[in-house]
């Protein structure tokens, strides 16, 4: 721990992503380019993500890492190590108790607060990229407001599959500004970017921050005839009941079987604690979670 | 009449190379205006000058504005001139590919000028491409086809359509019927005169070959080292050329 500064980043490196994370929050939406240092992991390995918490993290903080919406992966049992180990913070799998939350491609289903901070990892921050190669020039179109682009994108999902396709990174505007990459969340998560709590966007190969303050306006992109829908599977959770949260389907015998449940885990175990029970739960005991 | 565009005195170097020098001249509305010249005689240069793709050294290029009139292109803001390059003005490449985006279908590139002027009904967006893409004389199952997939001439027409779906007040097309067989050339031609009569088009047209400007020029500008060396009403100036150079050039091309 002694080898460590706190968080394992210097402090003139922490003090810079500081400034980067503050621009961001000033111009929501807008990605800061910041001078991203090498870590101790891949940078699949949300690499972004952790230099932001790294510099937002306090002792006093406890910490939560999901990936996918689950604490009990190894992407997210690692980044929680590290920090237990370089900032010696608390950790928690429960959302509510947690002050910051890092996370891949979920935002918890339980609503955020003003005092917790949400700390995305993102692969790629560009929106337009994906039609736009040139840099230079889609940095041009975020200057301008020219995001009509955005719409192409929108269009050929529509010619091609009678709809919106795009499930996850589904493009937002934000604040009436800046067209901006969610992160891979599905879009069912994206009404949820309205939210009292404070989010941050961490990308590190491609060395970029974006923030989305307290209660800002986030909309999805659409077409009028096209509105945009947060869709999710048409069923209850089978181990908790819930018809509200984001579900995984999950093949369960060689009979072709199939249950879905709670991609956030720590919503199901609570719910299931205060004793919902869905179609294929047992009620929950201590020993069984 | 105000002029649609008005040409100052415009120069453009590249280091101590001559791109184009001290061009002058007015286009009218429904005008379509030739540039001939032989290879590196600058008539790229001037018209990437006029379309704001090349900042000038010299001149001025006015363009008839809908809110304000005449106002000068190289001096005013980078978002008015290109919002200007989206709306008011089209520009049609020699190749296709470089002014298609070829990851996107046809329909797509037709509607990408109306989303990007914030049309936002994908059934309206789409119907509008359709419309346009008959128009060009491309058949409506081949609407969600990648350009990849079309002949040279199909993505010329395809170019084309995306340009005009705006209904702009001035084209520049640079080359258009360039690096196309000579048969497709003349159907291309031909469909140009059509959309050009049709909608009353003001254009200026870079080309080496004189038959383009015959069927489509009123005027003609004959270049050579970057200078403007003879100008007048396309057929006198091919039927009775003042200039010992451009007596050449139409000349070399009675022998072909
Ligand atoms: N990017 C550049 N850098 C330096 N010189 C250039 C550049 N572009 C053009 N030139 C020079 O400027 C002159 C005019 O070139 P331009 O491309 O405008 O001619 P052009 O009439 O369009 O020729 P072509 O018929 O071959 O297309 C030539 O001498 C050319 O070599
Ligand atoms: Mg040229
Ligand atoms: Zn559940």
């Amino acid at each position: 721990m002694s080898d460590y500064n706190f968080a394992y980043l210097d402090e003139q490196t922490k003090r810079m992503i500081r400034r980067a994370i503050l621009k961001g929050l000033a111009i929501p939406g807008y990605q800061v380019p910041f001078a991203s240092r090498e870590m101790p992991m891949p940078y699949g390995w949300g690499t972004g993500g952790v230099q932001v918490s790294a510099a937002v993290l306090t002792p006093d903080d406890t910490f939560k890492v999901i990936d996918q919406g689950a604490d009990d992966t190894t992407n997210a049992v690692s980044i929680r190590r590290f920090f237990q180990k370089t900032a010696g913070v608390a950790v928690t799998e429960a959302t509510s108790e947690a002050s910051v939350i890092q996370t891949r491609h979920r935002i918890p289903e339980q609503d955020l607060r003003a005092d917790q901070i949400l700390v995305y990892q993102v692969p790629i921050p560009e929106p337009l990229r994906f039609l736009e190669p040139s840099e230079v020039e889609t940095r041009k179109m975020h200057a301008l407001e020219e995001y009509g682009l955005m719409h192409v994108k929108l269009y050929e999902d529509i010619s091609q599959h009678g709809d919106i396709a795009t499930a996850y990174a589904y493009p937002v505007k934000v604040e009436g500004r800046y067209v901006m990459d969610p992160s891979p969340i599905p879009k069912f998560d994206n009404p949820k970017l309205e939210m009292a709590g404070i989010q941050l966007f961490g990308a590190g190969r491609e060395q970029r921050i974006y923030a989305i303050p307290p209660y800002t306006q986030v909309v999805s992109l659409d077409f009028d005839d096209y509105p945009f829908q947060p869709t999710k599977a048409d069923h209850a959770c089978d181990l908790c009941g819930a018809e509200d949260s984001y579900l995984d389907e999950l093949i369960v015998d060689d009979a072709g079987g199939r249950m879905f449940m709670c991609s956030d885990t720590d919503y199901c175990a609570t719910r299931r604690k205060q004793g919902h029970v869905g179609a294929q739960g047992v009620p929950y005991k201590e020993d069984a979670a | 009449m105000t002029p649609l565009l008005q040409v100052e005195t415009i120069a453009k170097f590249y280091g101590s190379r001559i791109g184009c020098a001290d061009v002058s001249f007015d286009l009218y509305p429904g005008e379509v205006m030739g540039i001939v010249g032989e290879s590196g005689s600058g008539k790229s240069t001037l018209l990437n000058c006029l379309a704001g793709h090349l900042t000038p050294d010299r001149g001025a290029v006015r363009f008839d504005t809908r809110a304000q009139g005449l106002r000068d292109t190289i001096t005013m803001s980078e978002p008015e001139r290109r919002m200007l390059g989206r709306t008011d003005w089209a520009f049609v490449h020699q190749h296709a590919r470089d002014g298609l985006r070829m990851n996107v279908s046809a329909g797509g590139n037709v509607g990408e000028r109306l989303m990007a002027v914030n049309a936002r009904h994908y059934g309206d967006i789409r119907n509008e491409a359709i419309d346009w893409l008959g128009r060009v004389e491309i058949t409506e199952d081949r609407i969600d086809d990648r350009p990849t997939a079309f002949s040279g001439g199909m993505q010329q027409r395809l170019q084309i359509a995306r340009n005009l779906v705006t209904g702009p007040r001035l084209v520049f097309m640079d080359e258009p019927t360039g690096g196309l067989d000579v048969s497709v050339q003349a159907r291309l031609l031909d469909l140009l005169r059509g959309l050009v009569r049709e909608m009353n088009l003001s254009a200026i047209i870079v080309t080496h070959d004189l038959a383009v400007v015959r069927l489509l020029a009123d005027r003609l500008m004959v270049m050579k080292d970057g200078h403007v060396i003879e100008t007048g009403l396309t057929d006198q100036v091919l039927d009775d050329p003042q200039h010992a150079y451009t007596q050449l050039l139409v000349s070399s091309v009675l022998q072909v």
